[in-house]
């Protein structure tokens, strides 16, 4: 029927027509970051007596730093876009590195996990570590999809069982000698471009194709989305998966990079994954954010510890000053939704 | 020179009122937002004891006004006089104690509160020790309900209340500011014809006491019925106001769009095909209870009947929202499952719901995200990636199909007015190319222009042979729309009746059988 036109008089318009060359919202934290590390660069002239950008090493270490968190907050931000949360993505890294390690051990190694099961090849406990946190995930959405329970605590009670499951699986102790072959994905800057990587593949997946389109709908209005036709419940599923799946890639990243993996890994990194999300412009309310603001956030993260280090401000005051950060975000974006309203 | 609200307050307190020829006016009044004129040099006048109706299409500027009136908004040019003294409110609690109330849309009570916690909050009786005194508040209630003819128990959560009861609550808590003017959007929506009427009477009652009603409706009827005066407002101006005994619908209509709708229901006669959907005995447990009817392609089924007759869960219910706990649904002779929205899509059906807020629009989505939800279920994807150029130019099409009126696809649906939403949401559907098509309420809050707009829409459809069910609470668009029409009442089909026998008597007679 769209060939013919409807015959009813419109009124018209009289809106004056809006000149609306809107600006990608990434381009204000974009801002943001280079301000940040300004300041660092002048304070570092004024109390330092040298440069903070001009510093290869340093710049290397930051984004090293930042590619762990960056991993995690790449499922993050698609969990927090459906309107969920994912709070257990930091003891989910913890679970994902100690399974993972046990099947990476040398048998140089005095103590395996696994005596049979050593020098195993790098797939192996790769594909196990991606294995365990898909698995997390899929539990986590399945108990948000069909209990209906909030993500708030599904998550929640993931984040205190895997942590359990981390701290159980050795009796507390560290799994060490990883063969070279699985630490090689945390050598050099093999991580970055796994955080990369990642990055890429779901920017895309969020802008361009309908798993991304049906992820912001449910999260601007799941009963819409559900009239709609989307299956609401499968679709926030394999959300959490991927949540879960990136999560134990970033524990095997992790244990990768310290050689060792440790039941403590990845402590408060969930909430580190949060305020990247967050600061990238991410809502908490659902429906709202990208994948390249998320990782503008990390990078402001990791400016930030970094500069601080840098400047030599004790370590307490760097974690009150990062709570503030992300209490300052959340307003501004509290701000921006307002001032989107006409 | 303007007073300021404490001032004023005090001044009314003293009770040294001036007596003014308005209780409230406003002036030259100018308000603009980033783009839109939505106010331009307009005038509004209320005279004690009378109810003055505000009318004109959405995006008129009716709501800008009365939120200006009601502190919401400030002006960015023009006065505000209360009986006669310029005022300047800078918030709705500034209007409030100004004797100010306005009864918004969507009600602002606290669920979890009783009725009479609601009603006085902030102003709460006290007892010696500075704690609640609720016996004290209790009775005050009482005698505020009773004034009122509301019966209803203070004790109560409002959220056990019925919309209507909790509008009376509304009305009740204004009341008890002794408000002079009382500001009412759109009251009836959601009432029953008895409700309506008792709030009616509540009106005229307050009226005979001096208090001034802006009354905002969409509903003709209700105009002759209660208000005094009108005022008419098109695209931000002010176009005039008369006394509602002067003149007549027609009038009206051609004040509100600027020019004559000839026709408000086009129904052309169409070939009736065969039945397309085909239901049995449908049930949902405790809700509604078997339910038959068949749809035929080309023709419109209006299901009419009260609010709570079960008309929108039956809608549901086919298109697999809630799905039923007995019968059958057959589409082109088939028996069907009907379990998920997916399903009935995938069988060719669209659903246009009764609530485009809460169940229809991705409101803080743009334009295009909302038209292009529905279909990308099993068109325009390609391995999984959405065919972007084609899409886009698919609801495009549509957009300018519909005459949606945006400034571009990109704009927030939350951002266009309510006939405009709903053209989106009906451009979501058609891009699906359903074979039947389910309308629940589809002109509510909209309005005249964009409502004849639709009613020709849907009856093109039917032209090129789309089943259609209309769920209406209007009678003259149920009457004038349908084919036939399916009354129900109480979970139960109480009857059907020809396009040629039906009348609102007829009607209303089935529907509360």
């Amino acid at each position: 029927m769209t060939s013919e036109p409807v015959t009813a008089k419109a009124t018209t318009p009289t809106l004056t027509p809006r000149s609306r060359r809107r600006l990608p919202p990434e381009v204000n934290i974009l801002l943001v970051l280079v301000g940040i590390a300004l300041i660092f660069e002048i304070l570092g002239w004024i109390f330092a007596g040298q440069s903070f950008l001009m510093n290869v090493q340093r710049l290397r270490i930051i984004i090293l730093q930042v590619s762990v968190i960056g991993i995690i907050a790449v499922g993050v931000t698609q969990v927090i876009i459906t309107g969920g949360i994912d709070l257990s993505s930091g003891s989910v890294v913890g679970m994902t590195a100690m399974i993972a390690a046990s099947f990476a051990q040398s048998s140089t190694w005095a103590r395996p996990v696994y005596p049979a099961l050593t020098d195993l090849p790098f797939f192996i406990p790769i594909g196990i570590g991606l294995g365990i946190g898909l698995l997390a995930g899929i539990v986590n959405g399945w108990l948000i999809a069909y209990t209906k329970i909030p993500p708030f605590i599904a998550t929640l009670g993931m984040m205190v069982s895997a942590r359990g499951v981390a701290k159980w699986y050795t009796k507390g102790s560290p799994v060490s000698g990883l063969t070279d072959q699985f630490n090689f994905i945390g050598t050099s800057i093999w991580p970055v471009v796994v955080f990369l990587v990642v990055a890429l593949i779901f920017h895309v997946a969020l802008r361009y194709t309908r798993y991304g389109k049906f992820t912001y709908a449910i999260g601007a209005n799941a009963q819409a989305a559900r009239v709609s036709g989307i299956d609401i419940e499968r679709h926030l599923i394999k959300v959490y998966a991927i949540a879960g799946l990136l999560a134990g890639l970033a524990g095997i990243v992790s244990a990768a990079r310290a050689q060792t993996a440790q039941a403590g890994m990845g402590v408060t990194y969930e909430l580190d994954a949060i305020a990247a999300a967050v600061i990238g412009g991410t809502s908490l309310t659902g429906g709202i954010g990208r994948i390249t603001g998320t990782v503008i956030g990390a990078i402001i993260l990791g400016v930030m510890i970094s500069g601080f280090t840098f400047l030599r401000v004790d370590a307490y005051y760097q974690e009150i000053i990062k709570g503030v950060i992300i209490v300052a975000a959340v307003i501004v974006d509290v701000y921006r939704q307002k001032k989107r309203k006409v | 020179m303007s007073v300021s609200p404490s001032t004023m307050a005090a001044v009314r307190a003293s009770g040294a009122v001036p007596q003014a020829e308005y209780l409230l006016n406003a002036e030259n009044v100018r308000k603009e937002f980033p783009g839109v004129l939505a106010l331009d040099d307009v005038q509004f006048r209320l005279k004690r004891g009378t109810v003055h109706a505000l009318m004109g299409e959405n995006g008129a500027g009716k709501s800008t006004l009365m939120k200006i009136l009601a502190g919401i908004y400030i002006p960015d040019q023009g006065e505000v006089y209360l009986k006669g003294l310029p005022i300047r409110l800078k918030s709705p609690l500034d209007a409030l104690e100004n004797g100010i109330a306005m009864i918004h849309q969507e009600l602002n009570l606290m669920p979890f509160m009783t009725v009479a916690e609601n009603i006085w909050i902030r102003r709460e009786p006290k007892n010696g020790f500075g704690f609640v005194d609720h016996g004290k508040m209790y009775d005050m209630t009482a005698e505020l309900f009773k004034r009122l003819n509301i019966t209803l128990d203070p004790e109560s959560q409002v959220r056990d209340l019925s919309v209507a009861n909790r509008q009376m609550v509304e009305i009740a808590k204004a009341v008890s500011y002794e408000s002079d003017v009382l500001i009412m959007d759109e009251p009836t929506s959601a009432l029953t014809e008895r409700e309506v009427e008792h709030l009616f009477a509540i009106i005229r009652d307050l009226r005979a006491q001096g208090i001034g009603i802006v009354y905002i409706t969409h509903k003709m009827n209700e105009l002759f019925e209660i208000a005094d005066e009108f005022s008419v407002f098109r695209d931000g101006r002010y176009i005039g106001t008369h006394a509602s005994t002067d003149v007549t619908r027609d009038d009206i209509i051609k004040m509100m769009v600027g020019r004559e709708i000839t026709q408000m229901f086009p129904k052309e006669t169409v070939p009736i095909g065969d039945v397309v959907l085909s239901v049995k005995d449908l049930s949902l447990k405790n809700v509604f209870h078997d339910v038959s009817f068949d749809v035929r392609a080309g023709e419109i089924l209006g299901v009419a009947g009260l609010v709570g007759s079960g008309r929108s869960n039956v809608a549901e219910t086919i298109f697999g929202v809630t799905p039923a706990t007995a019968g059958t649904i057959s589409i082109n002779g088939q028996p069907v499952k009907m379990n998920s929205p997916n399903q009935a899509i995938s069988h060719g059906m669209a659903f246009i719901t009764e609530d485009r807020k809460e169940t229809g629009c991705l409101l803080i989505l743009d334009v295009l995200e909302n038209m292009q939800i529905a279909v990308l279920q099993d068109r325009f994807v390609k391995y999984g990636f959405v065919t972007e150029k084609e899409i886009t130019k698919a609801c495009k099409t549509m957009s300018d199909t519909l005459r949606v009126k945006t400034p571009n696809m990109e704009e927030r649906v939350e951002n266009l007015s309510g006939g405009n939403q709903q053209k989106v949401l009906i451009g979501r559907w058609l891009l699906t190319k359903p074979k039947i098509l389910i309308l629940d309420e589809p002109t509510r809050g909209i309005d005249v222009g964009a409502k004849a707009e639709i009613h020709r829409l849907v009856s093109q459809l039917a032209k090129t042979g789309v089943a259609v069910i209309m769920i209406s609470s209007e009678m003259p668009e149920v009457l004038g729309m349908s084919d036939r029409i399916m009354v129900m009442h109480e979970g139960r089909v109480t009857g059907f009746l020809d396009r040629e026998e039906a009348t609102q008597v007829k009607v209303m007679e089935l529907a509360s059988k």
